[in-house]
Formats: C-alpha cells, sequence, structure tokens
C-alpha cells in the first residue's frame, strides 16, 4: 500500500515535469503576451528613427494610448468570459464625460459629487442592460447594440441642444477640477506618463484577483462555459451576468470621467468605435467569443498591443489609416491561436 | 421511518399525465434502482427530487416529515444531491474549479475574502483518489476527461458536500462497457459510504448487480417494487421489457420465421 502511495507520487510528479511546455502553450494570456513582445520590437526596429525603444517619452505615449484602451478592455473581458457581450461601453463613455459636463457646467456642481452621479448613471446603464439580457434571454449583443444607438442618439442631440455645438466645454470652469485632475487624469513624471495607466494597471490587478482568485471569478467562468450546469450546482449566474454588465457600464463611466477632466471638454462623438477596439484586446488576450475561458492579463497585453500599433504606425511614418488593417489582422490572428490553444486545452493529457 | 420515501405521487403537464401514484423509498447504504423505458417518466421523477418541479398529488417525505421543495437549493439543504447525465460539468474548467463549483472554500476576513484555491486543489484530488479516481493533475479542464471520469468526478462532488441521498440521472447510458463499469463501482463506494443512493437508468443489466431495491416505471406509473431477493436479473429484463408483450413479440417472430422458412 505504501508501496504504490509513493510510487503513484513520483510518477505525477514526472507527468507534471513533463507538462511544464504544453501547460504554459495552454495558459490564454500566452498568446498576448507574445505578440505584445513582437510587436514592441518590431516597432523598435520601423520607428527607430525617433527611439520607439529607449524614450520614455515614446512609452508614454503609447502607454496612455493603451490605457485608454485597457481600462473598460477588463470588464468587457470579464464580461465576455462571462457569455456576453457589451457593444454600449464605448459610447457610455462619451455618455459619462457629456453628463459630468452637464452636471459641473450647467447644473453647476462641483466635480466630485458629479463624480459620484456619473458613475451611479453607469452602474444604472450596466443594470438596465443586464436586466433586459437575463429577462428577454435575447442575446446581448442585440440588447447592447440598441443601448448604443439610443445613447449615441442622446448623445448628439441632447449635447446640440444644450450648447448649441457638438461639444461640452468649460469643464476646468468647475469646483473641484483641479483636485479631481490630479487624481485621475494628471501627469505623473517628467515624460508624461499619464496617471490613467496606473489606473489601467490597477484595474488589471483587480479584475485578474476576481477572476482566478475569488467565488465570484469562479462563477464568471462557470456562468459563460455551462450556466445550465452551473445554476444546477447552484451558482448565481443572473446576478453573476448583471454584476459583470453593471461593472461593464460603471467602469466605462470612469473612463468618461477621467477623460472628460483630461480633455477639459467633452466631444459628443466621444468613445464611439471603442466598443470593438475592447473586444479585440479582450479577444487578443485569449477570451473565446463564446464565453468560458479567457484571461485579465490577456486582455492587459491584448491592449498595450493596440496602443503600440496606434502610436507605432505614426511614429514609423506610415499613413495611420493603416492602423484599422493592423487591428483587423491582429484580430483575426488572435481568433486562430485561441482556437488552437482552446483545443489544446481541450485535450485529454 | 425511511431516509427519503415519495408515497403515491403524481405530476401532470396540462393534460398529459406524467406521473401517477408512483411510490418508492431509499435508505442509508442502500442503492434504489428506478428503471424505464423512454417517456417512462423517470425525468420527472427526478425533477420533483431534486426540487426542479412540484409534484401535484401524494406526499415527499425525508425522514419520515413532510417536505416540498421550492428549488434545487432547498433540495440540496436536504441533502438530497443529483448528478446530471451532461449537466454535471463545466467542460472548459479546471476539476478543482468544477469540483466546489457552487461552494468554493474561502479564506480571509470580512468582506475581502478569497478562494483557498490550495486547500481546494488539495481536497479534489484527496476526495477522488479516496474515490479511487486517479486525476493526473486537479488543474486539468474537466474536458479533458473521459465521460466515465466526468461522472465519478461528480459522484465524488456530491458525496464530499454531505449528500445523504445521491440521485443519478443515467449515469451509465452514454458510457461504454468498461467505463460504465467504472462508474457503477463508484456508486457501490457511495453506499459503502452510507449514502443513500437513487439510480436512474433504463439498462437492466447496470441496475441489477448494484441495486438493492427495483422500482419499474411504465408510462409514468409503477409497475411494482421489487427486492433483489424477489428476482434474478432476467426477471428484470422482461419486467422492463413489459414482460407479457416481450413473450408475444418472441411468439410472433418465431411464428414468421418458420413461414420464411417454409416457403423459402
Amino acid at each position: 500500500m505504501g508501496q504504490t502511495a509513493v510510487e503513484s507520487v513520483h510518477r505525477d510528479e514526472r507527468l507534471l515535469r513533463a507538462g511544464f511546455l504544453s501547460r504554459l502553450l495552454s495558459r490564454p494570456d500566452i498568446g498576448a503576451l507574445l505578440g505584445a513582445i513582437a510587436v514592441f520590437f518590431a516597432f523598435g526596429y520601423f520607428a527607430r528613427a525617433v527611439n520607439w525603444l529607449g524614450d520614455p517619452a515614446i512609452a508614454a505615449g503609447w502607454t496612455d494610448q493603451a490605457a485608454q484602451y485597457g481600462i473598460v478592455a477588463v470588464p468587457v473581458a470579464l464580461l465576455m468570459i462571462g457569455g456576453e457581450f457589451d457593444l454600449s461601453a464605448g459610447v457610455m463613455i462619451g455618455s459619462s464625460g457629456l453628463l459630468l459636463g452637464y452636471l459641473t457646467t450647467h447644473a453647476g456642481m462641483n466635480v466630485w459629487p458629479a463624480m459620484a452621479l456619473v458613475l451611479l448613471f453607469g452602474l444604472a446603464v450596466g443594470f438596465l442592460n443586464g436586466f433586459t439580457v437575463v429577462r428577454t434571454k435575447l442575446p446581448s449583443f442585440i440588447v447592447t447594440l440598441a443601448t448604443f444607438f439610443v445613447l449615441q442618439g442622446v448623445n448628439a442631440a441632447g449635447t446640440l441642444k444644450l450648447t448649441g455645438q457638438t461639444a461640452i466645454q468649460g469643464i476646468d470652469e468647475a469646483r473641484g477640477f483641479a483636485s479631481a485632475r490630479r487624481f485621475f487624469a494628471s501627469e505623473i513624471s517628467v515624460y508624461e506618463y499619464k496617471v490613467k495607466v496606473v489606473w489601467w494597471i490597477a484595474i488589471t490587478v483587480v479584475g485578474a484577483w476576481v477572476l482566478a482568485k475569488t467565488r465570484f471569478g469562479n462563477w464568471i467562468y462557470s456562468a459563460g462555459g455551462d450556466p445550465v450546469a452551473a445554476r444546477s450546482v447552484g451558482v448565481p449566474v443572473v446576478r453573476t451576468k448583471m454584476a459583470l454588465f453593471m461593472a461593464t457600464s460603471g467602469v466605462a463611466a470612469l473612463m468618461g470621467i477621467i477623460e472628460a477632466l483630461e480633455l477639459r471638454s467633452m466631444q459628443a462623438k466621444e468613445g464611439i468605435g471603442l466598443e470593438f477596439i475592447f473586444i479585440i484586446c479582450a479577444v487578443v488576450g485569449g477570451c473565446l467569443l463564446t464565453g468560458g475561458y479567457g484571461s485579465v492579463i490577456g486582455t492587459f497585453f491584448g491592449a498595450a498591443m493596440l496602443g503600440m500599433v496606434q502610436l507605432g504606425i505614426v511614429d514609423s511614418q506610415w499613413d495611420s489609416n493603416w492602423t484599422y488593417t493592423f487591428q483587423g489582422a491582429i484580430l483575426f490572428a488572435a481568433v486562430m491561436l485561441n482556437t488552437l490553444v482552446r483545443r489544446r486545452a481541450q485535450r485529454a493529457r | 421511518m425511511h431516509l427519503l420515501e415519495v408515497d403515491r405521487i403524481s405530476k401532470h403537464y396540462g393534460n398529459v399525465v406524467a406521473l401517477k401514484e408512483v411510490s418508492a423509498h431509499v435508505d442509508a447504504g442502500e442503492v434504489t434502482c428506478l428503471l424505464g423505458d423512454n417517456g417512462a417518466g423517470k425525468s420527472t421523477f427526478i425533477k420533483i427530487l431534486s426540487g426542479v418541479h412540484q409534484h401535484d398529488e401524494g406526499r415527499l417525505l425525508v425522514d419520515g416529515e413532510e417536505v416540498r421543495f421550492g428549488s434545487p437549493r432547498d433540495a440540496r439543504a436536504a441533502g438530497i444531491a443529483t448528478v446530471y447525465q451532461d449537466l454535471a460539468m463545466v467542460p472548459l474548467m479546471s476539476i478543482w474549479r468544477n469540483f466546489f463549483l457552487g461552494a468554493e472554500p474561502r479564506k480571509g476576513i470580512g468582506p475581502l475574502r478569497w478562494l483557498d484555491s490550495a486547500a481546494a486543489r488539495r481536497i479534489a484530488r484527496e476526495e477522488l483518489r479516496g474515490m479511487g479516481i486517479d486525476i493526473r493533475d486537479p488543474d486539468q479542464p474537466v474536458g479533458t476527461l473521459s465521460g466515465g471520469e466526468r461522472q465519478s468526478v461528480a459522484i465524488a462532488r456530491a458525496v464530499y458536500f454531505g449528500a445523504r441521498v445521491l440521485i443519478l440521472d443515467e449515469p451509465t447510458s452514454a458510457l461504454g462497457v468498461k467505463q460504465a463499469g467504472v462508474v457503477l463501482r463508484y456508486i457501490l463506494q457511495a453506499r459503502e459510504r452510507g449514502v443513500a443512493v437513487i439510480f436512474i437508468t433504463h439498462n437492466p443489466h447496470h441496475a441489477y448487480p448494484v441495486g438493492d431495491r427495483f422500482v419499474i416505471l411504465n408510462r409514468g406509473r409503477s409497475l411494482g417494487t421489487y427486492g433483489k431477493s424477489e428476482l434474478d436479473a432476467q426477471e428484470l429484463v422482461k419486467l422492463m421489457a413489459g414482460g407479457r408483450e416481450l413473450a408475444e413479440l418472441q411468439h410472433e417472430l418465431e411464428e414468421l420465421t418458420a413461414e420464411l422458412t417454409r416457403t423459402s
């Protein structure tokens, strides 16, 4: 008996060691990491004229862009792992920024309580998205597409009616602006690294921790992987999805606040188109479109990659329109790689 | 007094009678097999016991007390765990995550609590080994396990979480002979541990070796309850197939064969 126990322990250890490489390759985030490294060094060559690899100001530029994508991409990734989409996450940035603009310029509020209201607004929109999806059982793709178009119209018409222009300006004249800006939208060093980057990293860490290390994270995986099985063992699938929708809209509202404080004004069209960028970040990060699988860390590298592409193309003196082509190519490559990785993860070992 | 007893239970969906006055019981350390063909009412029976549906007539008793389950959660709280044929596991999730899904062990203080993943991995591995299942790696996705291994993990999970009554919905029907044998062994393991097992199947050859008592359902009605000493495997097969009908069919077949031989 003791003999066999020792033997089986030995065999297990050997199997683990033999499987190390295959285990590494079956991680959902490995592709995004390798991709980000490859893109970084590719621009190191193509944009060598501006010292892409060595100049901290260049890094400050692309990390700013990456944070712009990466902050909202974290909850979007969690939502995708939970089996749902949110196409209204982009336009919500505009709606939230405009609401902050309205509250501080036209309603004369202090920036801080106005921010609290904007965040509540974000959570409320997320609640509506989630509630509609779980109640009607319609695909979230359709429900949030509707939210997207409704908000797009409200943003444009509301701004025009309020200001006679296509933007709300003068947010920096509100009380509390300076202290709020320092916290959400300032620069943190001589190279003008944005504090936004800290928010990006912080939200990534929290998202990754929640997914990997909490009970809620387990529920997210199961809600996307097999909601019927999850419910049958007592996972509150509906509550999990509602929370994810609320987190997505809530973080989009935070992003709207950050942008409004950074730009001091808000365009009515702000944020439109970003919803797809967030989804690309998540897919590059290893999230399956069908749910149940993915990584927040991978999404972080996905956002970093897209941020580098955005600025790297300009720094390489190429036509910036190529950015879209690059984004499409990256998305396609990521989907192909994900399919491979998942097959590997599913194969009997 | 029995651990779990159903007494002349009936259920209808609209004007379709799914179950009509079916009675059965199970006690700790026993296996009661519920046998029946497709449409016999097995699924309805499970759904009532596991709290998915409520019965219309009759009584459901746990420890002699009449109960009514409003939800699967109620049934689980009463110690009744159901292992469904396909719905048991999330294939993309690891073994340990599946094992503890819906009942995750946590540590930490106050609102800041996190998964005790080290303990979860260790317990999952130990429990499975205790049932005689040697998993290579608790981080392996459940999708990489064979069908029999998956069923076994689900059974081990239910036993670990203190199921007093284990309802197994066709655990062997999608499996080959060898895999089915593995699952049947775990059913016996669970019984050894003092769990009351309700084993639902349409296969008398799987039921007979592990069952202590057999309830045969046909078109929503019970054809009777038999102890193992009251019948042998052959009789169980006959009962399952509706006894007399099978004999008639066999007779017809014989006549037909005779006819064919004559004419050729």
